[in-house]
């Protein structure tokens, strides 16, 4: 089966919550809905649900409208942030609920039920309630009943938010197993850039309502088209700064130059946006055109195996991203480099110019050790 | 402020304790140093919420000694303690304005209006509250209220240390950084102990210059983040630091050999001689995804080479110390970087590769460099 939105504008109160959607999903398809709170994630989810009626336009199954059809004549299953089960039924009730709807025979409930429990890594807490089990389990257990019945159509609203991280890398990973097999459309929304690509499929970014970017998730990553785009799929936030070319240097932030390299000599003159992907800039040079920028360190934020590091200038405010670990305290003055050929490049009004094509191979022991030397 | 030392302290809520499972801290033997800045780290259930309520004086250890430079405070309560806790959710008095919440504290020990003016100009500076002073507390947004929250623990330099237990869970996460700049930089300026509890490893190792896992009631490694990261001393702290956690590894030493899945590990006589005097039931072997060499054309390893025989690069590949030849199961590519998934013998793991490399599909040759790999006795660090 697959869904078409077609034109979709959501009007709630004479305020717009989404504008003007067209988007197409194929039959086994895994989609990510990309964007911060309150972009419309959840208001495009219900209307795909027929929880809601769009303002405009339509809601297309299999070439059907089916925009006036609601939730319950469609064949659509929902997990939620929080873990909503049946408090007063059994794990195995809360997994069986849909099927017994159904007016499934005993007999194949069981199968299912024990199947799907199997497939959640929840077979050892059919007999009990709810809540006796942890949060992760809890999730599972709605999982499980989302999964049952063979839906069209399965939406996850941010289900992971509410676990811990280990968690949520346990069952983002089995969420891609998951959906490798199945003939159902799976949408799943996050505020997460990196969960979008943990999960892959194809990302839409959502922003103030409307789908700015839609693709497989590697292709929007790597290919933004405008700064919005790169921002939002990007955590921590792409670097930006404005900028100018002349017809031998390019100057960021009216302070800091470097001279115009071959990659970005065909733009011409003019003011530009640039962007540099906070896992691109360095605490050592790594080539030769690297620019040395003088900063301080505003914070080290440390997770576990990795560093981000904020730091500004009078000028300019960076976030470097590093694998290891690096401690500082705040306010050193440290050095930074930039690489000058890995510059995204946007017209004044944010549109993608140049994405950076030069990727030199650096072997990833010499980066790592190197780093755990330097910091 | 205070150094504060756990004596063979341990706490169990049954009247009868048995065994090992009816500890919610199991006896341990800690000193959190003057002035330091610490984070109690642990998935939840480990105990740490029992450890922070212990030593604000909220849970009476039932054994050992909780001791504040050197003084038994077992019995004191938490006022007596002169301790001050930030919490989760902010904890101010609505009706006050954000001046008065921030004058309480001092106004209660009675301190001059005088003195307590500048205390608490200083401390709204610093925590950029400056411009709410006058507002009633229950017009603030949710961060403004949990930074007067933090503002009411800081306005005293006569506390002994302050406790805080997840305080950055109702801050925005775009804000939650700049939070977390101001409290490094409040430790930086004061010196107050501090003790930061959570579960999160990036608020724990951002904040602390010494984190304190805790698993299972136990403190199973105290040290700098880098230490957990380089070094995790058991294999919880390897599994529960790091996006994604350590790989581990079925091992085996016989005949004064290591084997890893079978495979010979390259290995030096003084590691051998421990291994032979250890008692252990399991043994295993730990790396990091980021220190799993991907072998390709442009490893150090094979440049080295310098030629394009193919038989020459597999010899070496076969001949090399902790070289393998894995299965490639998965490839994710995560933008920044990419998490590849292998199978050595039946044993599936990861290997973190900057977002240049690419990996071929089908087998793939990877080497575990000596330096990076750990060997656990009954999940312990061998060292």
């Amino acid at each position: 089966m697959s869904l078409t939105l077609e034109k979709i504008t959501k009007v709630v109160d004479g305020e717009l919550h989404i504008n003007d959607v067209n988007l197409n999903f194929e039959p086994g398809s895994f989609n990510v809905l990309l964007g911060r709170t309150l972009a419309g994630k959840t208001s495009l989810m219900r209307l795909m649900a027929g929880l809601e009626k769009p303002t405009s336009g339509r809601v297309l199954m299999n070439g059907a409208d089916m925009t006036g059809i609601p939730v319950r004549h469609r064949n659509v299953s929902m997990v939620y942030q929080q873990f909503i089960n049946y408090p007063n039924l059994s794990v195995y009730d809360n997994i069986a609920s849909p099927l017994r709807l159904a007016g499934d025979d005993k007999k194949t409930i069981d199968r299912k039920v024990r199947e799907t429990a199997e497939i959640l890594r929840i077979e050892s807490f059919l007999n009990r309630m709810p809540l006796e089990l942890s949060g992760g389990q809890q999730q599972r257990t709605a999982m499980a009943r989302a999964l049952i019945k063979d839906a069209d159509l399965i939406l996850f609203d941010e289900p992971l938010v509410n676990l811990d991280y280990k968690l949520r890398e346990e069952l983002r990973q089995e969420m891609r197993e998951l959906f490798k097999v199945r003939n159902t459309i799976a949408v799943y929304a996050t505020t997460e850039p990196n969960e979008a690509l943990a999960l892959g499929g194809t990302t839409t970014i959502l922003h103030e309502g409307r789908a700015i970017q839609y693709g497989e998730a590697a292709e929007v990553y790597n290919f933004p088209d405008t700064v919005e785009c790169a921002e939002l799929f990007s955590e921590p936030p792409l670097n930006l700064t404005k900028g100018e070319i002349s017809d031998s240097e390019v100057t960021l932030d009216q302070a800091t130059h470097f001279p115009l390299n071959a990659d970005l000599a065909g733009l011409g003159r003019g003011n530009y946006i640039f962007g540099v992907r906070p896992s691109h800039l360095a605490l050592f040079p790594v080539n030769e055109d690297d620019l040395e920028i003088s900063v301080k360190v505003e914070l080290a934020e440390i997770s576990g195996s990795e560093t981000f590091l904020h730091v500004r200038n009078k000028h300019l405010s960076l976030v470097l991203h590093l694998t290891g670990i690096y401690q500082y305290e705040v306010d050193a003055p440290i050095k930074v480099y930039m690489p000058t050929h890995k510059i995204f490049v946007f017209d004044e009004d944010g549109k993608i110019l140049k994405v950076p094509t030069r990727l030199p191979i650096v072997n990833q022991a010499a980066q790592v050790t190197g780093g755990l030397q330097h910091g | 402020m205070a150094e504060i030392h756990l004596r063979q302290l341990a706490h169990s809520y049954s009247a009868n304790p048995q065994g090992h499972k009816d500890y919610a801290i199991r006896e341990m033997d800690h000193v959190w140093e003057k002035g330091g800045a610490y984070a109690l780290l642990g998935p939840s259930g480990c105990g740490k919420s029992t450890l922070l309520n212990i030593i604000s004086g909220l849970v009476t250890p039932s054994e050992g000694q909780i001791l504040f430079d050197g003084h038994e405070v077992n019995s004191l309560t938490p006022q007596q303690r002169n301790i001050a806790q930030v919490f989760q959710f902010p904890v101010i008095y609505d009706t006050m304005s954000v001046y008065d919440n921030l004058a309480f504290p001092l106004r209660n020990v009675g301190k001059t209006e005088a003195e307590i003016s500048a205390k608490v100009k200083d401390i709204a500076y610093m925590l950029e509250l400056e411009d709410v002073l006058k507002k009633k507390a229950k017009n603030l947004t949710a961060d403004e209220k949990q930074k007067v929250s933090m503002g009411r623990g800081l306005v005293r330099d006569d506390v002994s240390a302050i406790l805080f237990d997840e305080p950055l869970t109702v801050i925005d996460p775009h804000l939650k950084w700049k939070l977390r700049r101001k409290l490094k930089q409040i430790h930086e300026q004061f010196n107050i102990t501090m003790v930061y509890v959570t579960h999160d490893q990036l608020e724990a190792s951002t904040f602390a210059d010494k984190i304190a896992v805790m698993y299972g009631g136990q403190v199973v490694q105290f040290g700098t983040p880098r230490e957990l990261f380089e070094k995790p001393e058991h294999t919880f702290v390897g599994y529960f630091i790091g996006s994604p956690g350590m790989n581990f590894f079925e091992g085996s030493f016989q005949q004064n050999e290591l084997y890893l899945e079978g495979q010979l590990i390259s290995l030096d006589k003084e590691m051998k001689s421990k291994l032979a005097i250890t008692p252990y039931n399991s043994l295993k072997l730990g790396i990091r995804p980021e220190f799993v060499e991907v072998l390709d054309a442009n490893s150090p390893l094979l440049n080295k080479l310098n030629s394009n025989d193919n038989d020459a690069k597999t010899a070496l590949l076969e001949s090399c110390a902790n070289c393998f030849k894995c299965e490639v199961l998965l490839v994710s590519d995560l933008g920044t970087y990419k998490i590849v998934t292998l199978k050595l013998g039946d044993t599936e793991f990861k290997a973190r590769l900057p977002e240049e490399q690419t990996v071929p599909s089908g087998s793939v040759y990877v080497r575990f460099p000596g330096n990076w790999l750990k060997v656990y006795a009954d999940e312990y660090l061998i060292d």
